[in-house]
């Protein structure tokens, strides 16, 4: 059927849902600017400043010993923390959300208290316990344990400032997601370890792998908590951070930038990962939440 | 028994309780306890003492000072970036709203040196400042910079899936019933958004509060000037002075925990006026 | 204040919700727009109100344009279908708010606003509910609650979006004679959206029957009921027997044996459409009646539902007798009988569905 009448636009003033055009620009402007100057030029000024040298300079960099030494040291940190951290937040999100019981909200509170705890606080908890002046110290000591400027001291801070990730991933899903499915595996007959690995699991993994993801980012990059407890100790206790805040002491701007471009690099991955998680299964992660 | 459950059909309670119960003690519950029991070995006295020496004031007060105004500037670009990015359709969009993670995701040694080279006076900003007479690294302003981008996710994140939610049935009532555009937003959208807002707003100052790494590069680190409490914390266990470090951080975790059960509040107030129909 | 509809058209992007679509309500009408899902009736609610501004055509107020005027300024009434009431606001200042947001010249002052607010939830008999919020409400309440914020703003207007559409059956009911009555006492003209046929029979003074983005029928509900425009308008309200037929000069029939008249029809395929209480069922054979076979018989509350074989297409037909006279002589499975139509509707068949065609060509019915 042809249209005889002529089409007619609908004027911006009759929108009702919106702002008028050049109000709407502005605030996109506005936005963006903010974008621009506190977001987009710290990523950019670290790959700026990592390859101002040249690209010899950056690769040397970042396989000078002491730097890889740091990487390798990150990566046992982080190796040791996440899987924890994961088999942590299992076993807490199943207890939580698969049963009733008194205390549960004060629970999930404690689980996301080291998140308002100041990096500094946490490894100030550590060398206060295990520190050549803590509680355990003396006796460590005698017995020739180290703890506080050594590697199980960078692990307990990264475990700790990492420690909510995966339970507060798993939570909110699995308290949304009820009972009714396990219920009715184990009314079929399934063991529990069945009804997990079967049931529960594939439900979750999604939201599990971004709780690990978030939890590896942070691992990775945690600066205060393992700068408390490490003592700075090239080759041996230097974590990528740590090595960085070193080399940046020295003026070693290029090096610094260099190693930071690694973990931008990570962050970068990250985002990416979560966004695209976010995009594909959305619906199956816990929505809605701060951080 | 501490919990008293009801009955289940599902096995593991026991067990995986008593897990999840026996690390969160040795991971945080017993560590943190020790500090309030250090901090205590001072008494009344020492703590005040400790907590009250001029350097320790001024520490306080910039790190307060510094963070409550970065979570007000993030609780305006906050509610403004949430606004654009869920109303709005323009080019790079999805990009940018991915890239406001950045500041959890990127390590704060990383956002710590990026952000001191580009607000040193020969930086790409510092340097454009530095002409209109304007000193933002190595001063108290660096501090507040830093933590304007440590904190800036938090209100954009609580508020955007409120936003999301919200149904385009009551914008459209309010016209109907007469509004114009700014009476439908200042009365109709913004106090649905005020709770989120709020709740963004405690969890940046929170987050700003504790932050260490990201400002010791940019603030230049005076004591009594530029030096953030955390830092102050940091020297003091340098020194050995255990139970002084123990008591300021006792106060900033007493102001955490303050913040954290503020933002439960807000948070079933959020949950309250903008849940059930 | 009447209403016009001339000619509006309203596209989304490919999809073409509203087709030319013309209407007109009287001064103090209650008209109901009925449809499936996607016919378009809501859409062409909200181009009514303003919300949606149409891709062609124009909206006539009391005879005057009103399509560029903003919704703000047409003092519409609308009720949303989840009623949209503003949850962060007590039940009265839900209703005084569209009072507050009137220029300041010509908002009324304080005392004025409370007198206006309390009046009108004693009209919606709401009146102790003042300082709850929404979600404190029953879905009833709530319901005259979004009527209550409408007419604070005296609108000229009112036009309801599936207004019984979220409550259940009983409330529905006592919630749709107490509307008709407000409306009748207000003056108002009101326009309703509904999917619900008995709604729109038993509150409407009009009904317009849309499907796909056209109206189908505008009519009384007798008319419409009774002498269905369309196929498609036969179908939607209450039940229907449709039966693929022959045109032959002027009859239709049905596997070879004529049943009805059909006199303005021209000759081919055709669907009849009978009602099944048009239908007589009896032992015997009688005038223009086919034979069929009983298959079942339910009895449901007044009414006895018996379910006839046919030898021909569709198969089977539905007819309903009063109870009263199912007794006399029960129908039993199996039995052998003849029925026919007290009165049918033919249409050619060309066109099954499509409206147009019952429009070229005049229906005819067996006296």
């Amino acid at each position: 059927m042809a249209m005889t009448t002529p089409t007619l636009q609908a004027p911006p003033a009759l929108a009702t849902t919106t702002e008028p055009p050049a109000v709407r620009r502005g605030l996109i402007a506005g936005a963006l600017a903010f974008i621009a100057l506190f977001l987009v030029m710290p990523l950019a000024v670290v790959l700026a400043e990592a390859l101002r040298r040249g690209v010899g300079t950056y690769f040397e960099a970042i396989t000078e010993p002491y730097t890889l030494a740091a990487v390798k040291l990150t990566l046992i940190a982080a190796a040791v923390a996440v899987p924890l951290n994961l088999v942590f937040g299992l076993t807490a999100a199943w207890a939580i959300a698969k049963f009733e019981f008194r205390g549960k909200s004060l629970l999930i509170t404690l689980i996301d208290l080291p998140f308002s705890v100041s990096p500094v606080i946490a490894g100030l908890i550590y060398t206060l316990m295990f520190g050549a002046q803590g509680w355990v110290g003396p006796w460590l000591i005698e017995h020739d344990v180290r703890i506080i400027f050594a590697l199980p001291g960078i692990v307990l801070a990264t475990v700790f400032v990492t420690f909510p990730f995966v339970a507060r991933e798993l939570i909110p899903l699995m308290q949304d997601q009820g009972t009714d499915e396990e219920e009715a595996a184990a009314l079929l007959g399934a063991s529990g370890w069945q009804i997990f690995f079967r049931v529960t699991l594939p439900n979750v993994k999604w939201a599990l792998l971004y709780g690990v993801l978030l939890c590896n980012a942070r691992a990775m990059g945690e600066f205060g908590a393992v700068a408390v407890v490490s003592g700075h100790i090239r080759g041996v206790t230097n974590t990528m951070p740590l090595h960085i805040e070193i080399l940046y002491n020295e003026y070693k701007f290029a090096a610094s930038f260099a190693v930071a471009s690694l973990l931008a690099l990570l962050a970068v991955v990250t985002l990416v990962a979560k966004v695209l998680l976010e995009w594909r299964f959305g619906h199956e992660l816990a929505h809605n939440r701060g951080r | 028994m501490l919990a008293l459950r009801r009955p289940s059909v599902l096995p593991g309670f026991g067990p995986t309780l008593g897990f999840a119960l026996l690390y969160l003690s040795l991971i945080v519950l017993i560590p943190l306890a020790g500090l309030f029991v250090r901090s205590a070995e001072l008494g009344v006295e020492g703590f005040f003492a400790a907590v009250s020496t001029p350097r320790a004031l001024a520490a306080f007060r910039l790190t307060f000072g510094a963070s409550l105004l970065a979570a007000l500037v993030n609780a305006f670009f906050g509610l403004l970036l949430a606004w654009v990015l869920t109303r709005y359709r323009f080019p790079g969009r999805r990009v940018i709203d991915g890239l406001v993670d950045l500041p959890f995701a990127l390590p704060t040694a990383v956002a710590g040196i990026a952000l001191a080279t580009l607000y040193a006076p020969n930086g790409w900003i510092g340097s454009v400042l530095d002409k209109v007479g304007l000193k933002i690294a190595y001063t108290p302003t660096g501090v507040f910079v830093a933590l304007v981008f440590i904190s800036l996710p938090f209100v954009v994140r609580t508020i955007q899936p409120v936003l999301q939610d919200l149904e385009p049935e009551i914008e459209e009532a309010s016209a109907s019933l007469g509004a114009d555009r700014w009476q439908t937003w200042r009365f109709v959208v913004f106090p649905v958004l005020l709770p989120p807002l709020l709740t963004g707003f405690a969890l940046a100052f929170a987050r700003a509060l504790g932050e260490y790494g990201s400002v010791i590069f940019i603030a230049g680190n005076l004591p009594g000037l530029s030096e953030i409490v955390p830092l102050l914390i940091f020297i003091q266990l340098e020194q050995y002075q255990y139970a002084n470090a123990a008591a300021i951080a006792a106060v900033m975790l007493v102001a955490s925990f303050i913040l954290l059960l503020l933002i439960n509040v807000l948070q079933r107030w959020t949950a309250k006026r903008h849940g059930d129909e | 204040m009447s209403i016009e509809v001339r000619g509006v058209e309203k596209v989304f992007g490919n999809f073409r919700a509203i087709h030319g679509v013309s209407l007109n309500v009287r001064e103090g009408e209650l008209v109901a727009l009925l449809g499936p899902s996607g016919s378009g009736k809501t859409t062409l609610l909200r181009v009514i109100a303003g919300l949606e501004f149409p891709t062609a055509g124009s909206i006539l107020f009391d005879g005057e344009d009103a399509v560029t005027r903003h919704v703000r300024e047409r003092k519409v009434g609308f009720v949303f279908q989840h009623y949209a009431l503003f949850k962060h606001m007590t039940v009265f200042n839900n209703v005084a708010f569209g009072l507050r947001v009137k220029p300041r010249a010509d908002r009324p002052a304080p005392e004025e606003i409370k007198a206006k607010v309390d009046a009108l939830l004693d009209l919606v008999q709401v009146g102790q509910f003042g300082n709850r919020y929404p979600s404190q409400l029953s879905g009833g309440q709530r319901q005259r609650v979004a009527l209550a914020r409408a007419l604070a703003i005296e609108p000229r207007v009112l036009l309801l979006d599936e207004p019984f559409g979220a409550l259940d059956a009983k409330v529905r009911k006592e919630l749709r004679r107490w509307l008709r009555g407000l409306h009748d006492r207000m003056g108002l003209t009101s326009v309703f959206v509904t999917h619900d046929q008995e709604e729109a029979m038993e509150l409407a003074d009009r009904v317009a029957v849309m499907n796909r983005g056209r109206i189908e029928q505008v009519g009384s509900p007798t008319e419409v009921y009774d002498t269905p425009a369309t196929p498609f308008v036969y179908e939607f309200l209450g039940n229907a027997n449709r039966l693929p037929c022959r045109i032959e000069k002027g009859r239709a029939l049905l596997g070879g044996t004529v049943f009805t008249e059909a006199e303005k029809l021209v000759d081919g395929a055709g669907i009849a459409f009978v009602r099944p209480h048009d239908i007589e069922v009896t032992t015997e054979r009688l005038t223009l009646s086919i034979p069929a076979v009983v298959r079942q018989v339910l009895v449901a509350g007044a009414v006895a539902k018996i379910e006839l074989s046919l030898e021909v297409e569709p198969g089977m037909i539905e007819v309903a007798l009063p109870r009263g006279a199912h007794w006399g002589a029960p129908f039993t499975a199996g039995q052998k009988v003849h029925w026919r139509a007290r009165t049918a509707r033919v249409f050619p068949a060309a066109d099954g569905g499509a409206p147009a065609a019952a429009v070229e060509v005049e229906p005819t019915t067996l006296k």
